[in-house]
């Protein structure tokens, strides 16, 4: 396995590199839309959750509980096999059964995210905004949310960089993204460990770096405090 | 100004206040004085409702404030408060913390709210901290933003809740000079405090709440010089020297 490894990898790096780069593009913008769309919805699902009417708020609980106690990968499967078939009006392919299924699940994610996030705002800096005689509504945009966002910005850089690795998981159905890549390199060449190590340091770099940065922006956050 | 009607407060199974019936004039300044748990922060906060309390009511300048459907937003713009821990906006500037609420309500421009904010911190000498966060102040300074902060929606009643409790000494002085000043410019004052001294000096007439209940009340004199109630006699006598 080890006979010879620098020159394949080398080698499988120099024929393949056009593959590599799609993926690592594939796998970026899938991550991107998913953390995108995650945001609005994740926003709005905690809204709901927050909300002092009991059946509002359970409806957004269990939503964020279904989503997080079963898989993804049986989430992905979902939306691939079973969504299409009952949203027949609506034109699925690979590309949006797969985004949607995560997007759908890293609301929930960030949903938490964003309620953690608000809820940690001292209860004092609202009561203070009311006894001003502000609307809840003025409260919240004024007030709690330009503070809250302090805590929510890291947590929600944190997610992206979770939900590259996740996005492999896509490649249950070749959407292109780096891991399919691998599976691409992989029947071609009949080579495992070469791919996978390239896949690999690949990834590795990419969430390494971009938790490094968000490490850094969060020292320049807390230097503010 | 603001009377109340059997006020009555539970938190889950604890009744902390067991009908408070009481009725603060124009121009009056009431200290609430109590041992801890006596219900005095929670009957304060009850009058700008940011407790909602579970039965009676309360008429704030002639309207019942406690039914429903009330805006409440427009009687709270007219009762400052300030809290035992400021609560000041660290993420704004102190010149912010106190134009937002006359921006925002609409009462004043964003030319004439800063110009009364330079005014109200000349006046409590914080007028150097006008671009300043908040962190950047001591606790003393940042309850004297608080209370500008209030006084700028020109309030026609100010409640204060423990003002200097959070203070290290040192700083509680400041604080309640800035209080007497306010007192003595004929503001209506609702102060609850465990400043003794400063109770007997600066008020018309205190409320000694024990158990949820106002249970003696009188004037700095009567309270403090020739307490009835055997209750107000102990607390008196642990709290004073």
């Amino acid at each position: 396995m080890w006979s010879g490894i620098g020159d394949k990898l080398v080698r499988i790096v120099a024929r393949y590199h056009g593959l590599f780069l799609e993926g690592i593009g594939m796998t970026l913008l899938l991550s991107a839309i998913t953390v995108l769309l995650g945001v609005v919805l994740g926003s709005f699902i905690a809204l709901l959750k927050m909300s002092k009417f009991r059946p509002v708020s359970w409806l957004a609980t269990i939503y964020i509980e279904i989503i997080r106690g079963t898989p993804l990968l049986l989430q992905l499967y979902f939306f691939y096999f079973v969504v299409p078939e009952a949203l027949k009006f609506i034109e699925f392919n690979k590309f949006t059964s797969v985004a949607a299924a995560l997007a759908l699940n890293s609301a929930a994610y960030i949903a938490e995210i964003i309620r953690g996030g608000i809820q940690s705002v001292d209860r004092g800096q609202t009561e203070a905004a009311r006894s001003l005689g502000l609307t809840s509504r003025q409260t919240m945009w004024e007030i709690v949310f330009p503070q809250a966002v302090k805590n929510i910005l890291p947590s929600l850089c944190n997610e992206f960089v979770m939900v590259i690795k996740e996005t492999s998981l896509a490649s249950t159905f070749f959407v292109g993204d780096l891991m399919t890549q691998f599976k691409t390199i992989q029947g071609i060449t009949y080579l495992s460990f070469e791919p996978l190590i390239v896949v690999g340091a690949i990834y590795f770099v990419m969430t390494f770096l971009l938790s490094k940065l968000v490490a850094a922006y969060e020292r320049r956050l807390k230097a503010s405090d | 100004m603001i009377r109340t009607e059997g006020l009555t407060k539970n938190f889950g199974g604890l009744r902390v206040l067991k009908g408070v019936s009481e009725h603060i004039k124009p121009n009056e300044v009431v200290s609430v004085i109590g041992p801890s748990g006596s219900g005095k922060s929670t009957f304060l906060r009850c009058l700008n409702l940011l407790e909602r309390p579970d039965a009676g009511s309360i008429y704030f300048e002639g309207v019942e404030i406690t039914r429903r459907g009330i805006d409440i937003d427009r009687h709270r713009q007219k009762m400052g408060m300030v809290f035992q821990l400021f609560n000041v906006f660290p993420h704004l500037t102190v010149e912010r913390n106190i134009t937002l609420a006359p921006v925002l309500s609409g009462k004043k421009t964003k030319a004439e709210a800063a110009e009364q904010a330079r005014v109200l911190l000349d006046r409590v000498g914080l007028l150097d901290k006008l671009d300043e966060h908040p962190n950047r102040l001591s606790g003393g300074q940042k309850q004297r933003l608080a209370i500008v902060r209030a006084l700028a929606m020109e309030p026609d009643v100010m409640l204060f809740d423990e003002p200097t409790s959070a203070l290290d000494p040192e700083m509680v002085g400041e604080v309640l000079q800035v209080i007497k000043g306010l007192v003595k410019s004929g503001m209506t004052t609702i102060i609850v405090t465990h400043e003794m001294g400063f109770a007997r000096e600066v008020s018309d007439r205190v409320l000694f709440m024990d158990d949820g209940v106002i249970a003696e009340q009188g004037t700095p004199e009567q309270i403090f010089g020739n307490p009835q109630n055997p209750r107000t006699k102990e607390f008196l006598s642990k709290v004073l020297y």
